[in-house]
């Protein structure tokens, strides 16, 4: 009694359809290249201020929280779980890393951060891992907590670093190598950094696996419990990162930080390409959602349209994205 | 509603670009009971979706009575009084049978669900059917037999005059069995026009009216059951004389060392599993759905942990998972290469390495050549034909999947591998690749156990035949038992027929 479900393709395909499931395949991988690369043309063509460095100087600060959450996230999506703790982590790790600063000193109070960020990861992961509770409602609960936490710690009110430290304390404005600012340089390294380790290691490929069919990877021997919590961690650390980059900004950290945004770093993934069931997608694809989701933002400016449609169109972009990913999707399959 | 003519013309369907059906002609008479019969992937699920509005023909038209009718849906299934039951179910598993019933079609009076009046229809048709369900038990806590009695009964519920049936009796018990050919006569007597894709050619042309059978995609012939005998079917299904040659397994050398032995393996349904398999034997394991094959052989591998004692070489596995099995030497090929087996939307190249990763690596990175390499190797060993390693693995022939699922444990050089339905829905040529391959393992010295529903398969293949019952041991059998003494024992008192 053999079941026969969907039929085995057996016969070899005719050229013609390999090569146009080939074009498919192609238009879904570099699709949202091409739309960046369009708006970059438009932008350029349509304004004098596009194309000159202190506006691409700006661009690439303002993408690098989003950028750095939008990693995060992608980690996490790739391995098949959704990390909603993101934006409360950010806020708790910023805060924590306040106050080592005003006890210690700057440099010390931003490794502290990170090293806190590493730790709600941790906590996150192995919470959602142990209690074997959907990721979503896992770490929507777990971020109530942490966002909790950062009201309690500050009591509500801003906190700032010390007078005397308030200049270092901004260390990530500074502008460092081609003119671009700290925090630029910090988001650049650490994704080419996560980019590698997810693309070409070992605990890459057990990322990919676990995302793509959790039974058939620790049927082959993978620790799949271990692999969520260390995506966690890892998306953990780009939430302080991101943390870091705003509160030095701001000059400042409150519990009211990036309200919202683990849920713009899921969608710049998604617009990217990441497939939101887990076990494809890449780091570079969150970047680009990241960076065109920014765009929109900086077109706006630049082309004084009212900032009120913003969102808008936001909205219809990832609305659109997500409908061609799935489009292309059935088409090739 | 009384039954219509069905007239199918020139139905078409293929998937990125393999035709499964092709330009399907087929006549079905008002009332009749018509069965459709075909090797794997010849095309027969993919008709009876198509007439159940599961999915979408690419061409050819439909009608009913003379009057062309579109199906491009479930709902316009339903509206014409088809009725699909297929392999998947259909059902809500949280919802009691009452409400599986009448989904969505619930007696209601001002947008209030009148239970009552529902209740007295369902008592209605369980009397006409014969079968035997509580109306109020939830639909997940009932066995598959029974589950799908409330998928007839829906289909009676919602008027169905159609009644198209995908394996029905796949997972069945023999006497639920009988109780279902025997209502699918009296439907048929009633008026109901009943289409039946079944294996069991024995069972089709007991109860059809009249067969078609379809190969590759494209119908052979359709003609009255009365006129056809199984052998003759199957002759047309394959399109010439059966002769599946199955490999002999080289024996088992003298004072070969037990290499797997595990004692009271305990877990769920499974009591008490004894086994011990040497170097170099292949251990056969049977039994019916339910029996507890699979769940034997997870119990093995780690994959789920129970009571009871597995030792490789004599050294008992403390701690047993499946990391555990993998360090001392079983490999486990698990029963659905989609479920349990592959990542799907992954490159062949990342699922054939996956369980031997650390083979290959400086630190952190992937040795990329090493892996190339390997994997060329071993894809040619047990020819896979993939014209692209980096292509998703889901883009595979069912029969080059389950090879590269067999390469990727080769890659760990394994002393133990467990496989769990080796060649399930895989060509006939891939099947034989597996065989030998199986044999050829065996023979370099592995201890093999092999799980299969193909009664044929696991006789020719293994050494022994360990036969399983709701769990529990009832026998082992040497190498050159019959099929009816095995298929005895599996089914306890009851006497099988032989059904090919």
């Amino acid at each position: 009694m053999s079941v026969d479900t969907t039929p085995q393709p057996t016969a070899v395909a005719p050229a013609a359809t390999m090569r146009s499931a080939r074009l498919a395949y192609r238009l879904r991988d570099y699709g949202i290249v091409a739309a960046v690369v369009a708006i970059v043309i438009v932008l350029s063509f349509s304004t004098d201020t596009f194309l000159t460095s202190p506006n691409l100087v700006n661009l690439l600060d303002q993408m690098s929280v989003l950028g750095l959450l939008a990693t995060g996230a992608t980690v996490c999506i790739v391995s098949g779980v959704f990390d909603l703790t993101a934006s409360a982590s950010l806020a708790l790790s910023a805060i924590i890393g306040v106050e080592i600063v005003r006890h210690t000193n700057v440099v010390v109070g931003f490794a502290g951060a990170v090293l806190a960020g590493a730790l709600l990861g941790l906590i996150t992961g192995t919470v959602v891992v142990r209690s074997g509770v959907n990721s979503f409602v896992g770490t929507l609960a777990t971020s109530l907590v942490y966002r909790g936490l950062a009201v309690v710690v500050t009591g509500g009110s801003i906190i700032y670093p010390l007078t005397r430290q308030s200049e270092d304390f901004g260390m990530l404005t500074w502008p460092s190598v081609f003119n671009l600012t700290s925090a630029t340089i910090v988001f650049v390294v650490v994704v080419v950094i996560i980019g590698i380790v997810v693309a070409a290691t070992t605990f890459g490929r057990r990322l990919y696996a676990v995302g793509g069919n959790i039974e058939a990877a620790r049927l082959s021997g993978i620790r799949v419990g271990s692999i969520h919590i260390s995506a966690f961690v890892i998306s953990g650390v780009c939430s302080a990162l991101a943390g870091l980059i705003l509160a030095s900004r701001a000059g400042s950290a409150q519990s009211t930080m990036a309200t919202g945004m683990e849920l713009t770093a899921i969608a710049a993934a998604v617009v990217g390409g990441t497939s939101i069931l887990g076990g494809e997608g890449a780091i570079w694809r969150g970047i680009v959602g990241a960076f065109l989701l920014t765009l929109i933002g900086n077109g706006f400016n630049l082309l004084g349209w009212d900032t009120i449609y913003q969102q808008v169109l936001q909205g219809c972009l990832i609305l659109f994205a997500v409908t061609m990913d799935r489009w292309l999707r059935r088409r090739s399959r | 509603m009384t039954a219509p003519a069905i007239e199918v013309r020139g139905v078409a369907k293929s998937y990125s670009g393999v035709t499964v059906l092709h330009d399907v002609d087929l006549d079905i008479a008002p009332g009749e009971v018509h069965g459709l019969v075909g090797e794997n992937g010849a095309g027969k699920s993919t008709l009876l979706k198509i007439l159940g509005g599961a999915i979408r023909a690419d061409a050819g038209t439909i009608s009913f009575d003379g009057e062309q009718v579109s199906i491009g849906s479930p709902r316009d299934a339903i509206a014409q009084g088809v009725s699909l039951i297929s392999q998947e179910g259909a059902l809500v598993p949280a919802l009691s049978v009452l409400d599986n019933v009448f989904l969505a079609r619930w007696s209601q009076r001002g947008g209030l669900i009148r239970a009552r009046s529902d209740r007295r229809r369902l008592a209605g048709l369980i009397e006409q059917t014969g079968f035997t369900v509580d109306p109020g038990d939830r639909v997940d806590r009932l066995s598959i037999g029974v589950q799908q009695q409330v998928e007839i009964l829906r289909s009676l519920a919602r008027g169905a005059r159609v009644l198209a049936l995908d394996e029905p009796t796949a997972v069945l018990t023999e006497h639920e069995k009988a109780n279902l050919l025997g209502l699918i006569r009296r439907l048929a007597a009633g008026g109901t026009t009943v289409i039946l894709v079944s294996h069991f050619l024995d069972e089709v042309l007991s109860v059809a009216d009249r067969v078609t059978v379809l190969r590759d995609g494209a119908l052979v012939r359709t003609g009255p059951a009365a006129e056809q005998t199984p052998r003759q079917l199957v002759r047309d299904m394959v399109g010439r004389e059966i002769d599946v040659l199955y490999p002999d397994p080289r024996p088992v050398p003298e004072g070969a060392p037990v290499v797997l032995s595990a004692r009271g393996l305990s877990r769920g349904l499974v009591r008490g599993v004894d086994l011990k398999v040497r170097a170099g034997e292949i251990l056969g394991i049977a039994g019916l759905v339910g029996s507890g094959r699979t769940e034997t052989l997870r119990l093995l591998f780690g994959a789920d942990r129970g009571a009871g004692v597995v030792e490789v070489d004599g050294v008992a596995l403390a701690k047993h998972s499946p990391r555990r099995s993998m360090a001392a030497g079983i490999a486990l090929v698990p029963e659905s290469r989609k479920e349990q087996g592959l990542v799907m939307q992954r490159s062949v190249t990342e699922n054939v390495v996956l369980s031997s990763l650390p083979q290959r690596r400086v630190g952190p990175f992937v040795r990329k050549n090493a892996e190339r390499d390997a994997v060329g190797t071993v894809s040619k060993s047990v020819d896979i034909r993939a014209a692209d390693p980096g292509a998703a693995i889901e883009t595979l022939s069912g029969g080059n999947q389950q090879k590269a699922l067999f390469a990727k444990w080769l890659l760990n050089k394994p002393r133990v591998l467990l496989i769990d339905e080796p060649t399930r829905g895989v060509d006939v040529a891939a099947k034989t690749q597996i065989h030998h391959l199986i044999t050829d393992l065996a023979a370099d010295g592995m201890a093999v156990v092999c799980v299969s529903s193909e009664i044929e398969e696991l006789l020719a293949l293994s050494h022994r035949v360990l036969v399983l019952r709701h769990g529990r041991p009832v026998g082992e059998f040497p190498r050159g038992t019959s099929r009816e003494v095995v298929v005895a024992a599996a089914f306890g008192d009851q006497e099988e027929g032989d059904r090919s």
